[in-house]
């Protein structure tokens, strides 16, 4: 009651910073599971080894390309799972592909998916079989081709929603998404390959760890309140691991040209950071999305600045 | 499957005809003038009464009269109630002077100590509705009436329309999975009838008809609570040019929208797609050269 | 009206788009509150300060419609020498018996009219027995003789002088000191009220149960009557004083009555002792000078007695009389509830009532229906008052047990009212045809099938009888055609019999006018004479508002004769002509020699406004032409009411019996007369000064919500409106939230002598305290439709509310009580009884606390 009166009472004080009808959302909580945090991971993890495996065809570095396809096929079945196990009606997964409409980052993925799938999947067949070499070869490209949209349209996903920490970050996401999917699939496959064979990846890694701390940093200073949600609770927590981890993951890289343990050790650093990332991002969207002020605050600004949103 | 199906993004004029409907019908939606309303909730039993929604094992919220909470998959109106003491001293002194309502004067002060304002929620049906944008399924789709309806023999419960929504309308039902809201009584219209909320309201607080008549109407009844001296009526939703293109149904309020729960000045989420597919190819590219670099790199 | 009203509310709404003003007068700012333009808050109870102070008002400033008070009102009548008013007795009119605590009201006669010595009945314990009220149902008579009147008002012992010196100390101060409603907001009513009337204009004053459920309800009702007489607001168009009805038709259960003391058409239920047969029954409705259509009590009577005994019925035996049950007393719900407890009776039947939860005292309810041989429950659902042997609250303490209770309950499905024909009569007297609109399911029967059948079984058993106590059932006519699997009884059937036939012809009667004492006519209830004229069911007429003109005449059927405003001949001067154009409702045409207008003129058609009755002329004969209130036995509007009530001629403030503050008008507190039931299972509390008053610091009101019908049985047991209020609680100030240490959403409850009552509390800006001078006086308001059956349980409002009733109405007084507020649930169980028993020891409380006494209601000072 006291709170709600003061809030009453605000209502009527003229330049309030913000008020709410009982301090409820007012845009709703995704009702995502973890399972989505962890797709936009193994996605990232799918799309990257892709690349990598492709790379390694092209560079006759077979160790690698064996790790690549396995690696791709292994989060693929991951990330599947993850998708079809989050929906309401899983029985009706087969949906997606009813149409295809370019307003919709779901759909758009699900037909990318629907062309990466099996080639990925063709690709690491394959490799393990040891048959059908070229068609599996074309593949490998074919899958490595999609990859890179893979490992960005996760974070137009994100962004096209109404919730604040995703939306107003849509010009950071997808670089922070990709660069997290190469560090991520960078540190698996230091983890599989001897170092040896592993340079690409390393440089890969680093690459990888450098756009996603970068991306995360302007995200921090551009976006605003909607930043907040990046700093504080679980999401507060996961950022902070990811940027340490991650960080530790490249400087490790950077020193595990000669031991594998360091390498190991690296690329499961790098898999972590890629990993609490992921996770960061998707609990700043709820955490915003729960607490109105999110939403109410900018939108009150715009508006007693005079400049309301004009359609078009 | 169809290529290239319902979409709003590209702000149409007339939302129907654009999502392919030729022989549309005029447009139709809701004036819910809330100066009007009593709060007696009649609305929202009609609305479940008619659309079979599910009652919820509701407890007593503390939110004033409001035990429904939030629109949401089993509450498609929601009658909101807001006690504002307008003056700000603390606890209540005895009445003196007494507490007249919204009466004659100027709501920002002028002898109102107290109000109690009520207003009941509902789908905005958005001419640029984000929840139809991001529908995977096409399970979301524009009626010819230029409402937004969901098929729930599509739905597989993707869960993207609800977080997509700018009013927070659309939910998820526990133990469907699938997502519901208002249809504007699809099957109601369809068989040229009010919608039931509408049709119960006592008060015609809840006013249903074609989207200019009811704009004609808003306007009129405006500019007459501003001549009673009620100075911070407003309408709401009912500009064409906002963030959403305007909705089919839009309101009349006596406070700003936050207060009742209304995003303030809400945009369709999708109007920024372009710019988020420019930012997402460019990042799938430099990913792509990022790789290539790795690999040449090698060759050295 | 917009909590409990809402369809009809929209026209309050609509009035307010076109410029009406908009005031509401609530102890509690309520959805009704929030769409008025004037929300004016009071203390509960105290409305006759409120309404005497807008009286004087108008007097002192001379702003009474004085044309219309003249020729129409009963000011310029004067009162006889005898007459005392409160003024000069303290608070008690004269006449007054403090051992039966009743009035002898010959004092209040008019000066030159003979004294009616009234039999007082058989009261025992309770102040009123069952005849006031039956001459408060019917246009009272009055004794031999012509009133003196001073046309001039200015005689001392004129009506009007008699008013202005009853209300001179009910001051817009007063109203301040005793309301606690601002001087300004009071004044604000006062001009608006007033220059809203007049010859251009009319105010309509509507109210409902918030001024009737009180100890002087009827006195409220009155108050408010004679503002709307000072201000010539009855029989206009937009005047009036509107009571808001309550249960669908609950107009038609008084117009055909389910009252013990009244039959049909507001005659009176035969009384023992004095009506020894017809003659002496008609006489007692019909003074010898009786004016006006009154007069022709014995014609409805008698064809009242044919269409109940038909062919049985004859002259020589009094047309079946003495079949009639008497009155030998008050036999209200609650006399019988305590005689229930006390054994005296055996059976119960309950169609479509809830008094477990819905009346007031639910101990008593449910402890006097635990007491019985049998108990036939008719509803939708299995509600408290048909489980209340085996889940009402008593299980808990231990004073009902499921093993033991010897009631046999019978629960019998009831059709609702969309499975059955019939009309339904609202607060305009206007009764609306209802079609079925499903079939009731499995063994759903409809009351009119339930009687009949029951009857009709009744009458098999006893066919054989040759018992004289048998006579009544056998003799009745019972031969309604029926119809369908289920054998339903044509509703029609029965509205032609209530509208009456011409025995003769056997045609139906077109109007009460044709009623004959002699035998050759029937009719159910006369003033429903005309329903069925020209065998057509005028009831079922639907046309479209936009198809006939404003008064719509042509929509339902109104009694009498589709009247749609009574005493439609005020809304004409002296003359016959309109009081305005703008007004202009019926008026005399002198060319045809006729009344004409836009309704059915509430007088004789041919009655020229000039005409003067003939000296020792009664009925309708003695009504002159410009007496508009036809009903009245002096054809008058009656600012004073010189007979008809049992608590006095006008109405005074008396605080209610269990109030936090002494009456600052009068030495006596509480209505003298009120009825009271002293018993130690009706404990009553001590009031204003008495000692242990302090014991109950705050003022609470029982009030309902949009969401809940009244005791529950068509909200709590129906999940989606359940739904819209899930739980029961108690709506206090922030100020009284902090004086008791409770916070938004705690545990409280309320404890009277009765009962403790649990619910969270709702901590609101919409009660506030009042500032009475000194003293801040906190109120709360708890609603009163939970109980322990249902969808949403909870304690039950009415267990903390005691059994003292209106005298005139016995109607309960549940708008007003004291109580105490404490943190945290109410002890259950054995603990609940020793909690309470406490309580009643600390305000010193036994059987005689609230019997009026020297001490405590200066009773003789
Ligand atoms: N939704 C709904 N509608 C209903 C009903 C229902 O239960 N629910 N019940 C129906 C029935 S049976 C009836 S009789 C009517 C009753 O209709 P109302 O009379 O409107 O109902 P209440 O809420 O009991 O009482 C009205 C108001 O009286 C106020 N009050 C209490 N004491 C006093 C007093 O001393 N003076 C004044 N001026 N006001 C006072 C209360 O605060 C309350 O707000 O409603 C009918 N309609
Ligand atoms: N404290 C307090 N007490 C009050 C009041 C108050 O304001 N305060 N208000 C008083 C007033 S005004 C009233 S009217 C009473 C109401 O008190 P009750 O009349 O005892 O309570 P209801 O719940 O209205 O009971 C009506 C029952 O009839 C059933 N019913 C509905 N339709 C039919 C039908 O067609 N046939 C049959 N057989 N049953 C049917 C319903 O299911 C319901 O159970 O409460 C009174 N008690
Ligand atoms: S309000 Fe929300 S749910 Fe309704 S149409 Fe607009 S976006 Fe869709
Ligand atoms: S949940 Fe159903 S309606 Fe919502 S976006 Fe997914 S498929 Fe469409
Ligand atoms: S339009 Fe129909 S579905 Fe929508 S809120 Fe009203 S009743 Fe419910
Ligand atoms: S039905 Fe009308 S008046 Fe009643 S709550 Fe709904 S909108 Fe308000
Ligand atoms: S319940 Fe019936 S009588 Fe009462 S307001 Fe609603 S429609 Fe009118
Ligand atoms: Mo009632």
């Amino acid at each position: 009651m006291t709170g709600r009166r003061q809030r009453a009472e605000q209502a009527m004080v003229p330049d309030a910073e913000f008020t709410s009808y009982y301090g409820r959302p007012v845009v709703k909580k995704p009702v995502w599971k973890w399972d989505i945090a962890a797709y936009f991971f193994t996605g990232g993890l799918m799309a990257g080894s892709s690349l990598l495996a492709a790379g390694a065809d092209l560079t006759g570095n077979r160790r690698l390309r064996r790790a690549g396809r396995l690696s791709a096929a292994a989060s693929l079945g991951a990330s599947t799972f993850f998708l079809i196990h989050d929906l309401g009606r899983p029985g009706r997964f087969a949906n997606m592909l009813r149409v295809l409409k370019p307003t919709s980052p779901m759909s758009v993925g699900s037909w990318i998916l629907a062309g990466y799938g099996p080639a990925a999947g063709f690709a690491a067949a394959s490799e393990v079989s040891g048959r059908a070499a070229r068609l599996g070869r074309a593949a490998g490209f074919v899958a490595g081709a999609m990859a890179p949209p893979i490992a960005s349209y996760t974070a137009v996903l994100a962004a096209d929603t109404a919730v604040p920490a995703w939306h107003d970050a849509y010009r950071q996401l997808p670089f922070l998404f990709v660069g997290s999917a190469a560090a991520a699939s960078g540190g698996l496959a230091m983890v599989l390959v001897p170092p040896g064979d592993a340079a690409p990846v390393r440089r890969l890694a680093l690459f990888g760890a450098a756009a996603d701390l970068a991306a995360a940093a302007s995200m921090e200073r551009s976006i605003g309140l909607s930043a907040e949600p990046y700093r504080e609770g679980t999401a507060g927590t996961l950022s902070r691991w990811a940027r340490r981890l991650t960080a530790a993951g490249a400087l490790g890289a950077t020193m595990s040209r000669r031991s594998r343990p360091v390498a190991v050790a690296s690329g499961l650093a790098l898999l972590g950071g890629s990993m609490c990332t992921r996770f960061a991002v998707f609990h700043a969207g709820l955490q915003s999305a729960a607490d109105p002020k999110y939403t109410v605050i900018p939108q009150r600004r715009r508006i007693d600045a005079g400049r309301p949103i004009q359609a078009g | 499957m169809k290529a290239f199906p319902d979409s709003s993004v590209f702000d149409p004029l007339d939302p129907a005809t654009e999502s392919g409907h030729l022989d549309a019908p005029p447009r139709v939606g809701f004036f819910t003038d809330t100066s009007l309303c009593i709060g007696c909730k009649a609305c929202e039993v009609a609305c479940n009464e008619w659309n079979e929604v599910p009652g919820g094992d509701r407890r007593l919220l503390g939110s004033s009269y409001d035990n429904t909470g939030a629109l949401g998959a089993n509450a498609w109106r929601h009658v909101v109630f807001i006690e504002q003491r307008v003056t700000t001293e603390g606890p209540s002194e005895p009445v003196e002077p007494a507490f007249p309502s919204l009466s004659g004067t100027d709501g920002g002060g002028g002898g109102i100590d107290f109000r109690w304002l009520m207003s009941s929620d509902v789908c905005k049906h958005c001419t640029h509705a984000a929840c139809l944008d991001v529908c995977p399924t096409g399970s979301l789709f524009r009626t010819k009436f230029g409402t937004v309806v969901v098929q729930d023999d599509i739905c597989n419960g993707c869960g993207y329309c609800i977080p997509a929504c700018p009013y927070g309308v659309i939910d998820q039902r526990e133990g469907d999975g699938r997502a519901w809201k208002c249809t504007l009584c699809y099957d109601r219209l369809e068989a040229d009838l009010e919608p039931a909320c509408a049709k119960a309201c006592p008060t015609d607080s809840i006013q249903f008809g074609e989207l200019d008549d009811l704009r004609a109407r808003a306007a009129a009844r405006v500019e007459h609570l501003h001549d009673a001296g009620i100075g911070q009526a407003l309408l709401y939703g009912e500009d064409p040019e906002d963030g959403v293109g305007g909705s089919a149904a839009f309101f009349l309020l006596l406070d700003r929208p936050e207060v009742y729960g209304l995003p303030p000045d809400p945009v369709v989420t999708t109007r920024d797609l372009p710019a988020m597919w420019r930012r997402a190819g460019a990042a799938a590219a430099t990913m792509a050269v990022g790789t290539v670099i790795a690999f040449l790199g090698h060759r050295r | 009206m917009a909590e409990c009203h809402p369809v009809g509310f929209q026209w309050v709404m609509e009035a307010k788009a076109r410029g009406a003003r908009v005031i509401h007068v609530d102890p509690r700012f309520t959805r009704t509150s929030a769409l008025a333009d004037t929300y004016v808050p009071l203390r509960a109870g105290t409305d006759i300060v409120f309404l005497g102070a807008i009286v004087s008002y108008i007097l002192e400033n001379g702003l009474d419609f004085r044309d219309y008070v003249v020729a129409y009102t009963n000011a310029s009548h004067l009162v006889s020498e005898d007459f005392v008013d409160t003024e000069d007795l303290d608070g008690l009119f004269s006449g007054f018996d403090p051992e039966s605590c009743t009035y002898d009201p010959s004092s209040w006669r008019y000066a030159g009219t003979a004294a009616r010595s009234r039999s007082s009945g058989p009261g025992g314990t309770d102040g009123a027995d069952g005849a006031p009220h039956e001459e408060g149902s019917h246009g009272p008579p009055l004794g031999d003789g012509d009133p003196e009147r001073d046309p001039t008002l200015r005689h001392p012992r004129c009506v009007y002088q008699v008013l202005k010196r009853h209300f001179a100390r009910y001051t817009p101060e007063l109203v301040e000191a005793v309301c606690g409603t601002p001087k300004d907001v009071f004044l604000e009513v006062c001009r608006a009220w007033t220059s809203s009337s007049g010859r251009d204009r009319t105010t309509a004053l509507v109210y409902s149960v918030g001024w009737t459920q009180h100890s002087v309800g009827v006195q409220y009702i009155r108050a408010g009557s004679i503002i709307q007489l000072l201000l010539g607001n009855m029989g206009r168009p937009g005047g009036g004083v509107l009571a808001l009805r309550g249960h669908a038709s609950i107009q038609g259960s008084t117009d055909i009555p389910t009252l013990f003391d009244l039959l049909p058409g507001y005659l009176p239920m035969p009384d023992a002792k004095d009506h020894l047969d017809l003659t002496a029954y008609v006489d007692s409705i019909v003074g010898p000078r009786q004016k006006g259509f009154w007069a022709g009590a014995d014609t409805y009577m008698v064809s009242l007695l044919k269409a109940y005994w038909g062919d049985a019925a004859q002259p020589e035996n009094d047309f079946c009389f003495d079949h009639l049950p008497r009155v030998t007393g008050d036999h209200g719900t609650y006399q019988q509830v305590l005689d229930m407890i006390d054994g005296k009776i055996s059976g119960y039947f309950l169609l479509g009532q809830n008094p477990a939860v819905g009346s007031a005292h639910g101990k008593a309810q449910r402890l006097g229906m635990a007491n019985l041989d049998w108990v036939v429950v008719r509803d939708l659902f299995e509600i408290e008052s048909a489980t209340f042997w085996r889940d009402g609250p008593e299980i808990q303490t231990g004073e009902i047990s499921a093993s033991t209770c010897r009631t046999e309950v019978f629960f019998l499905p009831a059709a609702s009212h969309v499975e059955k024909e019939g009309t339904f009569t609202q607060t305009q007297r206007l009764l609306q045809w209802r079609e079925k609109a499903v079939e009731p399911e499995g063994d759903c029967r409809s009351e009119l099938w339930f009687s009949f059948h029951l009857g009709r079984r009744v009458r098999e058993k006893l066919a054989r009888s040759t018992d004289d106590r048998d006579r009544p059932i056998l003799d009745l006519t019972w031969d309604y055609p029926t119809e369908g699997v289920t054998a339903e009884p044509r509703a029609d059937a029965v509205l032609a019999e209530i509208n009456g036939f011409d025995l003769s012809t056997g045609a139906p009667l077109s109007s009460f006018l044709d009623m004959r004492a002699d035998g050759t006519t029937s009719g159910g209830c006369w003033i429903y004479t005309g329903v069925y004229a020209g065998g057509v069911n005028q009831a079922a007429r639907r046309r479209p508002g936009s198809e006939q003109d404003w008064v719509a005449a042509e929509w339902g059927w109104a009694w009498p004769l589709n009247r749609r405003i009574l005493y439609n001949r005020a809304s004409a001067d002296p003359e016959g002509r309109p009081w305005s154009d703008r007004k202009a409702y019926v008026w005399w045409d002198q060319a045809a020699g006729e009344w004409t207008g836009h309704d059915v003129v509430d007088f004789e058609r041919t009655k020229a406004p000039g005409y003067r009755p003939p000296p020792g002329s009664r009925g309708p004969l003695a009504i002159a032409g410009d007496d508009p209130f036809v009903m009245q036995a002096d054809g008058k509007g009656w600012l004073f009411a010189p007979s008809g009530l049992v608590d006095g001629p006008l109405p005074a403030h008396y605080e209610p019996a269990e109030s936090l503050v002494a009456n600052p008008l009068y030495g006596q507190d509480a209505n003298p007369a009120r009825q009271r039931f002293p018993r130690s299972d009706n404990p009553h509390q001590p009031s204003g000064a008495q000692s242990g008053s302090g014991v109950f610091p705050y003022v609470f009101t029982t009030s309902r919500l949009t969401e809940h019908h009244t005791a529950g049985g068509m909200s709590r047991y129906v999940g989606r409106l359940a739904d819209l209020q899930p739980e029961l609680f108690i709506e206090i100030s922030p100020g009284l939230a902090s004086e008791r240490g409770l916070s938004h959403l705690d545990w409280a409850h309320l404890v009277t002598a009765r009962s403790a009552v649990e619910a969270r509390v709702l901590v609101t800006d919409r009660l506030r305290p009042l500032r009475l001078g000194e003293r801040v006086v906190h109120q709360l308001c708890i609603p009163y439709h939970w109980g322990t059956g249902g969808i949403t349980t909870g304690d039950a409002a009415n267990d903390l509310v005691g059994i003292t009733l209106d005298p005139n109405v016995h109607i309960q007084e549940s708008k007003v009580g004291t109580c105490d507020l404490r943190a945290g649930r109410r002890p259950s169980g054995q603990a609940l009884l020793t909690y309470l028993e406490d309580y009643r020891r600390r305000a010193g409380i036994d059987p005689a606390t609230g019997l009026p006494t020297a001490a405590n209601e200066g009773i003789g000072t």
